[in-house]
């Protein structure tokens, strides 16, 4: 498969600042620069973030 | 060939591995372990993951690493790591006596399971021990416990807050290490390269805050990273290596389902590459091969599927 990615900006979902993505893909993890949040890219198409999912008892490398 | 890159979420890992496999024209599709139904008796959805030569698992959750991993090699499919590698490095009691019955030297470890027995194990290897889950990562919960009141205190706190899990107790002897410690890459049967994770604290992972440089891996340390990686059954693992003042070096921990974005930049190793090359062998000519095996050795093994959240 051909990686798709994108580039554009979408709304951090906790502070509400508006950032600047690039070459993102589906499920990506990011970082908010503003408020420093986890966040993931869920959707692509439009650009959407939501909040990473808080860190679970078995995670890890 | 059909390859599927099972995962949690795209970290940069994760979007390095997809590049390099997009650059060597390998067909391979994303199984979101999110959107995972596997049918494990002989119904119309058994056949679903068959159509796959290989999958390599990059799961952030050991528990569903694990799962899938046994169904997938339970049906036949190469997968990388394996299962078995997973049990194993999932969970640092099984680790450590993997690594002592292969002869490989690990710090002094004792498990309890009750309270009581846990202080006499403690006492006697002396103030201070570090306490760890048998099941967790990046440091977390790791306790070095000073004096009695301390060890009671936390003791108490596993016991009561948490799962029963949490209740198996594994007690290190503290290494008094100098500042550091190292993180070795092996893939198959050589250490491609290593690096010192140095740190203030007595913490050292670099999802810490420990700083990564460069690690020359020498004879000996590949010696006893490829001999820890095959201890707990071969593949790509990432081996935690303390530097102790009179034993030399003894091997911490092994993990299956490393992290490397700190290490490409200080040890010029294309990492990802290595991964992915290694992992198109498994595919191709099988586990042990892949491993530099030549003796036998079993690559699929009975797991114990420890890895309850």
């Amino acid at each position: 498969m051909a990686l798709k990615t994108v580039t554009g900006t979408a709304e951090c979902p906790e502070c509400f600042a508006e950032i600047d993505l690039k070459n993102v893909m589906q499920n990506e993890i990011t970082q908010c620069p503003e408020c420093g949040t986890d966040l993931e890219v869920v959707s692509v198409e439009p650009l959407e973030l939501a909040l990473a999912p808080e860190e679970e008892e078995d995670w890890g490398e | 060939m059909k390859v599927g890159v099972l995962y949690s979420r795209v970290r940069v890992e994760e979007k390095l591995l997809f590049e390099a496999f997009e650059k060597r024209g390998v067909d391979f599709e994303l199984l979101d372990d999110r959107e995972l139904i596997f049918e494990i008796t002989a119904g119309p959805r058994y056949n679903d993951y068959s159509h796959y030569d290989l999958v390599v698992e990059r799961c952030i959750n050991h528990s569903r690493a694990l799962y899938s991993l046994r169904i997938l090699n339970d049906r036949g499919i190469p997968t990388v790591n394996t299962a078995h590698v997973a049990d194993v490095c999932g969970n640092k009691l099984q680790t450590t006596s993997a690594l002592t019955a292969a002869g490989v030297p690990s710090p002094r470890t004792l498990i309890a399971f009750d309270s009581e027995s846990a202080i006499k194990a403690i006492e006697e290897l002396g103030y201070p021990v570090v306490m760890k889950p048998a099941v967790g990562s990046w440091g977390r919960l790791l306790s070095k416990i000073n004096d009695r009141e301390a060890a009671e205190a936390i003791l108490e706190h596993k016991e009561v807050l948490g799962s029963y899990q949490h209740a198996i107790f594994y007690i290190q002897e503290y290494i008094r290490k100098p500042m550091r410690d190292i993180r070795a890459f092996v893939v198959g049967d050589e250490c491609i390269c290593a690096i010192y994770r140095g740190s203030e604290h007595w913490i050292t992972n670099t999802a810490r805050g420990g700083q990564s440089s460069n690690c020359p891996v020498t004879p000996e340390l590949n010696a006893i990273c490829v001999a820890a990686a095959k201890a707990c059954g071969g593949g790509i693992v990432a081996i935690d290596v303390l530097e102790d003042p009179d034993r030399g070096l003894l091997v911490n921990e092994v993990n299956y389902t490393m992290e490397f974005r700190n290490s490409i930049a200080p040890t010029g190793v294309d990492i990802p590459g290595r991964m992915v090359d290694f992992s198109l062998k498994v595919a191709r000519e099988g586990w042990a091969p892949a491993n530099g095996w030549t003796s036998g050795e079993a690559a699929y093994q009975a797991v114990s599927l420890t890895g309850d959240d």
